[in-house]
């Protein structure tokens, strides 16, 4: 597995406050990498990181093998669409296209001017005029046009509407395809990303939980339902991601590469929501933090 | 980034020029008028019987309203720079978010700002020096004749909006607006603190610092009309006198009488109701008698000043002054834009 993206003990301080602390995580090439975690797990000060719009405290991170925002090479092989989608509010559509075509040497004007077409943009538009959606779908056209080999979304469709994110996601994931981009997209929804995404990272208060591919992720993970007992008894293969308790019966969310042979549990389908739910859930139980906040 | 620079600077831009290219236009018609006025009412003058103080009186008082509303211009090109040019050039990116639009296209950070700054800050002092040259030229009648005593080329108002220091002062308020924005991150407070600074600094400067940027002349003269610019006598009070400087158009930064023993005295111990400085006959003639008594009792005048020649040095210092202001902020900014912000 080839990393495009490589953290080391990354850390980054804010005052007396640390957004991020001791965070290693790799994100493999070539997938639409969805990075998932509460508020406040570090996930926005993370892509900032990578996209070089922060410079770390501690540790390092390597993107694309070089140092995030080092130089105009680095810059030019990541594309980033920041959270909120930041456009110029005075500018039209087609000086947006200009501006791009004027910063990046690897600007392709055909592509930038092709997906506007198809979205029906007009160019004589100012952004400050655009929905939400389509002020998203600009600043995701800018980022992609100026052709990066990997592509860092923050966030992207939190604001917007049912039928502008699913839009938005098809337009990325053809893009995707296109250009043979590596994607990382970070959401606290999962269901905006369990469509989307192929690699799943789980990130909460700095550390990763969980990382591999979506579809090892379900097919390896197991709801138990049966009547209450002491976990102690489990088979050593099967690792205990969550257990709540009844008086009278035990769930669990286990993780297992071989089948579950026990007749006393009930063995059903993990959904990601549940799976990535379960997640947090036991990093908050393990480290005696209040429940984090969960959205839907 | 030339392109992207210039599309944003293109409105408040072009408003600054525009505004000067009117004020460049009222200046070319006023000032040859202006010109013309002078010369006709000198020739005139020269014959008449009481010279020509009279006439530059009224030709100073004529034109005095539009000299100083003139200079006002030239004085608030600066702050006006600073505040819609500089406070506005990075907190406005920071307050929309651009900033990070901006940063993650093919440009470092360091060669963005090296163009915002360069273009931005080449227009703000290019507008100062266009200001400052109309305005000394249109001026000049009355800076070397009519208004050199009222207001001397050294004098804080007419010395900040003449010659070269419009643009150090241009320079420096465009980074202080500058660096100010970057910090606070908002336009509307960046503006205020911009121009509170300022105008802190722009008072300080007369007052505090510029006395001191070359040694002062002291000099210790006999009194004479040149020198006095006032006397104050009356019946039953003792005479005080105010002096100015020396050559026309100098800057007294400090006078006092001493007497013949070198001591400072507020007064000089004659009336006007009786002795040599009671009035008697013609007014200058018996101005004349009561100074020549006061020069014979030993009084003199002390004089602190600098001659109206150091105009120019004055001018070549603190322009450098400003000018090295404006650079370290730059500088900061620069280290901070890399370093700190994000």
């Amino acid at each position: 597995m080839t990393a495009v993206l490589q953290a080391r003990g990354l850390g980054k301080r804010y005052g007396k406050r640390w957004a991020l602390s001791d965070c290693t995580l790799d994100v493999p090439a070539g997938h639409v990498v969805g990075l998932v975690g509460p508020n406040g797990a570090g996930k926005t000060t993370l892509l900032n990181l990578a996209a070089g719009q922060l410079a770390p405290t501690a540790g390092s991170i390597e993107v694309l093998g070089g140092r995030p925002g080092s130089s105009a090479a680095q810059l030019a092989k990541v594309g980033f669409v920041a959270q909120d989608t930041p456009t110029y509010a005075g500018l039209t559509v087609a000086e947006h296209l200009r501006l791009g075509a004027r910063l990046n040497p690897g600007w392709d004007a055909g592509l930038a001017r092709g997906r506007i077409e198809r979205l029906g943009l007009d160019p004589r538009q100012k952004a400050g005029k655009l929905s939400g959606g389509q002020r998203a779908q600009l600043a995701l056209t800018l980022a992609i046009a100026k052709r990066p080999g990997l592509l860092i979304l923050d966030e992207p469709i939190a604001a917007l509407d049912p039928l502008a994110r699913r839009e938005f996601m098809q337009g990325l994931l053809e893009a995707a395809v296109e250009q043979e981009l590596s994607v990382v997209l970070s959401s606290h929804l999962v269901s905006d990303l369990e469509r989307a995404c192929d690699h799943l990272i789980v990130l909460v208060e700095s550390r990763v939980r969980v990382t591999g591919e979506v579809e090892e992720l379900l097919a390896t993970h197991h709801r138990l339902t049966g009547p209450r007992r002491d976990l102690d008894r489990l088979p050593a293969d099967q690792q205990i991601v969550s257990a709540s308790h009844t008086d009278r019966q035990s769930t669990l969310i286990i993780r297992t590469g071989a089948p579950v042979h026990d007749p006393a549990w009930t063995v059903s389908q993990v959904g990601l929501e549940d799976l990535v739910l379960a997640y947090m859930n036991s990093a908050a139980a393990t480290d005696h933090r209040p429940l984090l906040e969960v959205q839907r | 980034m030339i392109w992207l620079t210039w599309r944003q600077f293109r409105i408040p831009g072009v408003a600054v020029f525009a505004g000067l290219a009117v004020f460049a236009v009222i200046l070319a018609f006023t000032g040859p008028a202006l010109a013309h006025d002078y010369a006709t009412g000198i020739a005139a003058c020269t014959n008449e019987s009481g010279g020509c103080d009279e006439f530059l009186r009224r030709f100073f008082r004529d034109y005095q309203n539009t000299f100083l509303a003139f200079a006002a211009l030239v004085l608030l090109l600066p702050p006006l720079i600073g505040l819609f040019w500089g406070a506005p050039l990075i907190a406005r990116e920071l307050e929309t978010g651009t900033h990070r639009l901006v940063w993650n296209q093919t440009v470092t950070r360091t060669r963005w700002l090296t163009v915002k700054l360069g273009l931005v800050g080449l227009a703000a002092m290019i507008a100062a020096a266009l200001g400052s040259l109309a305005v000394t030229w249109w001026s000049s009648t009355i800076d070397q004749n009519a208004g050199r005593d009222q207001f001397a080329r050294l004098s804080s108002v007419v010395f900040d909006a003449r010659g070269i220091v419009p643009i150090g002062y241009a320079a420096f308020a465009f980074a202080l607006g500058m660096t100010v924005g970057m910090l606070i991150r908002r336009t509307l407070p960046a503006m205020a603190v911009t121009l509170a600074a300022f105008a802190v600094i722009q008072i300080a400067m007369p007052t505090l610092v510029r006395p001191y940027l070359l040694p002062p002349t002291r000099a210790t003269v006999e009194i004479t009309p040149a020198i006095l610019d006032g006397i104050s006598l009356g019946a039953g009070r003792f005479i005080h006198l105010q002096a100015k400087a020396p050559d026309p158009g100098g800057w007294l930064l400090d006078s006092h009488t001493v007497d013949a023993s070198g001591n400072a005295v507020e007064e000089i111990p004659l009336t006007a109701s009786s002795g040599p400085c009671a009035p008697s006959g013609e007014p200058r003639e018996s101005m004349a008698k009561c100074l020549v008594e006061i020069n014979r009792l030993g009084y003199r005048q002390q004089l602190t000043y600098h001659a109206p020649t150091r105009f120019w040095p004055f001018q070549w210092i603190e322009t450098a002054i400003y000018f090295a202001l404006a650079l370290g902020l730059t500088g900061f900014s620069f280290w901070w834009t890399r370093r700190r912000l994000s």
